[in-house]
């Protein structure tokens, strides 16, 4: 009988869903303005370092996506990633634990953060931007405290986690074989989905974007995998960042937790109706955020070899927010996905690698970055901003 | 609205074998009160399969009270609740939805960032493994759609590009994925223009017509005229009337709704 019609909102949409295209435009512009500043930008050492800066600040933006993601803020992951790197120092070099007990020490010193926030989040009420803005205080002070009375304490450079984060490459032959890894895990999910749709005689997308998509990625991986073994290759902790980014993107779009996640985000009243447990879902971002901010803090002592007062100190706390939301995750929660995370850092490593080559101080590299946080905000703004105008 | 006539199945005029069974959901002298406030005093209702119930009234004549009695949101201070002809208690949602009575709130309670299939299967997503099964979701929100001849952009679009009309069959179709009984609409037009308000009325005749029990609550006469088989309307928390919407007339329940005294009408 009556068909309802498409609405004129679904044009709008397709303008406004533009996915990661802004970012890797911004991105391409980016490197070609660094690289007509300064040829050494592009060089294949250059890059090989941005990337292994870029890891752990990527693990830290990562965990911020997540609590972005249920529509909460944490402004404290930097001094989470600070105290976790004074507490694996200290157990390492002081207290002489093994490595792994240092590092879970560190990593559960985190997920504690996270807990404490998700319970006064949920139980008490308490707005989460109030509630970091104090634990950044808190933990900066443990930090401190953790130090102990010389502010500063080294990594033995002979032990694993230095060794790791500093010195190793993934060997030429591992780096392809992940690479073939995933392509082939790509396209094997696509078939599989591709047969499983034909069988539910459900509309099945055409070979062509398929392949297309296939032979992107494969270019997409292989063309810097390559690019980055004429140095000295894809270092471990970059490894272990993007893994990390595949785990994340996997629970978020094919688990009811991170169904789960994105609800909260986007309606919390819907969410509860619909029979989620809102405050373990918000809980859970929170540990997760903190844990992996942690992590990120033990990457970064490991590169730095070093712990000291100014760990996950300065503008890490804010640095990473901005990377999430440059990578496309909205800050108004619901929209986004695990790869603003390498997406988002990418830039802002890139801006900061770039004036750094170029001997500028910080005060450009925070203007910078402060500007492309503006745009990608704007952007997020108006997107946000002609939703609900389609329809009712 | 075509051959709505030829669909009438209330009890009125009578349909022996919709007669026989007894009322997929009646509520018997339903009291409830906020504080000082009586919301609803001693007030009886009855929906059965294939019918289509509207509640009408003035705001704040307790047409959203009686919803969140039947849709386990409320649970009254006193009264029956009967569900297929056992006595029973709605203390939560989630209880009312397992007895076969589900409701779609003003707010419609979707999530505008999730598409259309995340939103028909929110919180009850089917899966495979540990994983979602999203194949077997999409078939059976297209299968779903198809059957209520609901159509959207794509399965795939969010909600947020969706226009009210399209919202509302959404939330309709997902009341409807659990294979309720009765179905309850909590002023399902109010926000709607004057083609999207025609689509969902088509809408919920087809749903009727599928064999479902429908109440309707909508301060709009016209809208429940169009669609309605039984008009029940509440008057300060009082039954004031019950009609055929067949044969009352829009100034005997316009009457009943404001309290003016009418003539010799149908009132109870």
């Amino acid at each position: 009988m009556t068909v309802l019609r498409t609405p004129p909102g679904s044009l709008r949409w397709a303008g406004r869903d533009l996915g990661s295209w802004p970012v890797l435009g911004a991105l391409a512009v980016l490197w070609l303005v660094f690289q007509a500043m300064n040829p050494n930008f592009l060089s294949a050492d250059n890059l090989v370092n941005l990337a292994l800066q870029a890891a752990p600040l990527g693990v830290l933006t990562l965990g911020v996506v997540l609590v972005l993601l249920v529509g909460q803020i944490d402004l404290s992951t930097g001094a989470v990633s600070g105290l976790a790197a004074a507490v694996v120092a200290v157990g390492m070099s002081q207290q002489g634990w093994p490595g792994w007990l240092a590092v879970l020490a560190a990593v559960a010193s985190g997920a504690v953060v996270g807990w404490g926030y998700g319970w006064a989040f949920t139980r008490l009420g308490v707005p989460s931007f109030v509630l970091t803005l104090a634990g950044l205080l808190v933990t900066l002070g443990l930090q401190v405290r953790v130090l102990g009375s010389t502010g500063s304490l080294n990594l033995p450079f002979e032990s694993w986690l230095v060794r790791l984060m500093q010195q190793a490459f993934l060997p030429p032959w591992l780096a392809y074989l992940l690479v073939a890894l995933v392509v082939a895990g790509y396209l094997g999910v696509r078939l599989v989905e591709r047969r499983r749709r034909a069988a539910a005689e459900l509309p099945v997308e055409p070979w062509r974007p398929v392949a297309a998509r296939a032979a992107l990625l494969a270019a997409a991986t292989l063309v810097p995998t390559w690019y980055l073994q004429t140095n000295r290759g894809v270092g471990v902790s970059v490894a272990v960042f993007l893994g990390l980014v595949l785990v994340v993107d996997l629970l978020l779009r094919r688990t009811r937790w991170g169904r789960s996640v994105r609800a909260v985000g986007s309606n919390v009243g819907s969410a509860h109706r619909a029979g989620f447990a809102v405050r373990q879902v918000y809980t859970s971002a929170f540990v997760a955020c903190s844990s992996l901010a942690a992590l990120g803090g033990v990457m970064a002592a490991g590169r730095l070899a070093a712990a000291n007062q100014g760990s996950g100190g300065s503008d890490t706390n804010l640095t990473v927010i901005a990377a999430a939301v440059i990578g496309g995750t909205s800050l108004f929660g619901g929209r986004g996905s695990a790869w603003s995370a390498p997406l988002g850092v990418l830039v802002v490593g890139t801006i900061s690698s770039g004036l750094t080559l170029l001997n500028l101080d910080s005060a450009p590299r925070y203007i910078v970055t402060g500007l492309v946080l503006a745009l990608a905000v704007t952007l997020d703004a108006v997107g946000r901003r002609r939703a609900p105008v389609t329809g009712r | 609205m075509n051959g709505r006539a030829g669909n009438r199945r209330g009890p009125l005029e009578g349909e022996p074998a919709v007669l026989a069974e007894p009322p997929a959901l009646a509520l018997h002298g339903v009291t409830h009160s906020y504080g000082a406030v009586r919301a609803l005093v001693d007030v009886d209702l009855d929906v059965r399969r294939h019918e289509v119930v509207a509640v009408v009234g003035e705001n704040g004549a307790g047409k959203s009270t009686l919803v969140g009695v039947m849709s386990g949101v409320l649970v009254p201070d006193a009264g029956e609740v009967v569900v297929d002809g056992r006595e029973t208690q709605l203390t939560s949602p989630g209880q009312a939805r397992g007895l076969g009575i589900a409701t779609v709130f003003q707010d419609l309670a979707l999530c505008e960032d999730l598409d259309v299939v995340e939103n028909l299967f929110l919180g009850q997503e089917i899966r495979f493994g540990p994983l979602l099964d999203e194949v077997a979701m999409e078939r059976e929100a297209q299968r779903l759609l198809a059957q209520l001849a609901v159509r959207v952009p794509s399965v795939r679009a969010p909600v947020a590009s969706l226009s009210g009309g399209q919202r509302q069959a959404v939330a309709i179709a997902r009341a409807l994925l659990g294979e309720p009984r009765v179905l309850v609409l909590d002023e399902p037009t109010a926000a709607l223009g004057v083609t999207q308000t025609a689509e969902v009325l088509t809408l919920i005749e087809r749903v009727r017509d599928a064999g479902f029990g429908v109440v309707l609550a909508s301060h709009n006469l016209t809208d429940v005229q169009a669609v309605a088989d039984r008009v029940v309307v509440l008057r300060r928390g009082r039954l004031n009337g019950e009609f055929d919407a067949d044969v009352a007339g829009y100034e005997q329940i316009v009457a009943a709704i404001t309290g003016v005294a009418i003539g010799p009408g149908e009132g109870r």
